[in-house]
């Protein structure tokens, strides 16, 4: 039997939605189980990254100083980054607010939306950046699986094409949005 | 056709094709069955050349040219796919994206979008180059249709079926290069425009969701394509 990959998948900004996509593989996640062991997850209980990993699934845009850190921290140990969904591609939803200043993001997240409610909180949670930026915008990707979210099929088409150790063809499979 | 219309045989992607001497190498190919990308150029309009994706190679010429702008020659040689081709259409297509907010997932016209749908076609799976982000309006103001700048590609088909299909023009274009702006009369709000018909053939010719009809929500956007070429067709019908 084939010795099987190392596959960590990340949230960042994002919805979770590509997640969820992930998830509706449905039966043929009994195929990736065969090929992959999944390491470190929001579906599963590690708490650290691993050093060393095959593959990672990173969904979201780069939006805090943690998620850079994060950001680096992962392409330092993945073989193959994949920018998973459109907001890892392009920042997506959450850059929609980049064409507005930090502070009134603030304060429409935080006063505007929550009456009752005069406090930004600026302690122990992490700093937003001015922007927030697609994961290439830092750190070099290995494949971009765009989508909003990426299809099931694609999904469970670049795992195996990865573990089959050809590179996947997106460009006609997968669309934006 | 008149016997005075002159015919050239010409080459276009290892084809040999004949044309008359007045059609574009954009038109030829199209009777031929040869795919161009465009996005500015619509049948039933005037050609405008702005897109700059129906570009092609010519041999003998070291410029790319537009092929909606450019008409046939006896003997010509033209390529619609190189490799350097490609490249460019692609890198073009990501400045379309990089200059404003295309968001996709959260568009009126999501899944019905040529500008989506020309990412699909010349392979761009990303953008390289830094999205710009800007500062856009939204105009809600009219009863019917909303203007949203963020999703305008500048193609100017609203503003060409306005002045040329419906003859009211309203639409126009304000500023150059990429501060250019499509603009109600004199620079106000659609809704306070007295020239505008009401017509919507500026919403059914958009590419994208810079045009849509008021309250269309993600995805519920698709426009009347036939519109434009059934106009067309009934209007030289009656000639």
């Amino acid at each position: 039997m084939k010795k099987k990959l190392t596959l960590a998948t990340l949230w960042l900004d994002g919805c979770s939605g590509c997640h969820m996509s992930l998830v509706d593989v449905d039966e043929r996640l009994i195929d990736v189980a065969g090929i992959y062991d999944i390491v470190f997850s929001p579906l599963v209980d590690v708490k650290e990254f691993p050093e060393k990993v095959d593959v990672t699934l990173l969904e979201g845009a780069i939006s805090t100083d943690e998620d850079v850190e994060m950001v680096k921290r992962v392409r330092k140990s993945t073989k193959t980054l994949i920018a998973f969904g459109d907001c890892a591609v392009t920042a997506n939803v959450p850059s929609m607010r980049n064409h507005f200043k930090l502070e009134d993001v603030f304060k429409r997240g935080y006063l505007e939306t929550t009456p009752g409610n005069s406090i930004i909180p600026d302690e122990k949670l992490p700093k937003l950046l001015e922007k927030a930026y697609p994961v290439h915008h830092f750190v070099h990707v290995d494949v971009f699986l765009h989508g909003c979210p990426p299809s099931a099929d694609n999904i469970f088409y670049t795992l195996v094409e990865i573990a089959e150790g050809r590179t996947p063809e997106l460009s006609k499979r997968a669309r934006f949005g | 056709m008149s016997s005075s219309v002159k015919i050239k045989t010409l080459t276009i992607d290892e084809r040999q094709v004949g044309a008359r001497e007045d059609q574009t190498i954009l038109e030829v190919a199209r009777e031929n069955g040869i795919r161009i990308p465009t996005l500015c150029y619509l049948k039933g309009l005037s050609p405008y050349g702005g897109c700059r994706m129906c570009i092609v190679e010519i041999a003998g010429s070291p410029k790319l040219l537009p092929s909606c702008m450019t008409t046939v020659e006896e003997g010509m040689v033209v390529s619609t796919q190189t490799e350097r081709i490609k490249k460019y259409r692609r890198s073009l297509l990501e400045l379309y994206f990089s200059e404003r907010n295309h968001v996709c997932s959260v568009c009126a016209t999501n899944g019905y979008c040529e500008l989506q749908s020309m990412a699909q076609e010349v392979e761009m799976t990303h953008v390289h180059f830094p999205y710009m982000y800007p500062h856009l309006e939204v105009d809600a103001t009219h009863e019917r249709f909303v203007l949203d700048h963020n999703r305008c590609i500048s193609c100017t088909r609203c503003v060409r079926v306005c002045e040329e299909v419906e003859g009211a023009h309203t639409l126009d274009i304000k500023d150059r290069g990429i501060d250019v702006r499509i603009i109600t009369d004199l620079d106000q709000p659609w809704g306070e425009s007295e020239t505008c018909t009401q017509c919507g053939k500026c919403v059914h010719v958009c590419p994208t969701g810079a045009l849509i009809e008021r309250g269309k929500s993600v995805g519920e956007m698709s426009k009347r394509k036939q519109l434009l070429p059934y106009l067309t067709k009934m209007r030289e019908a009656q000639k």
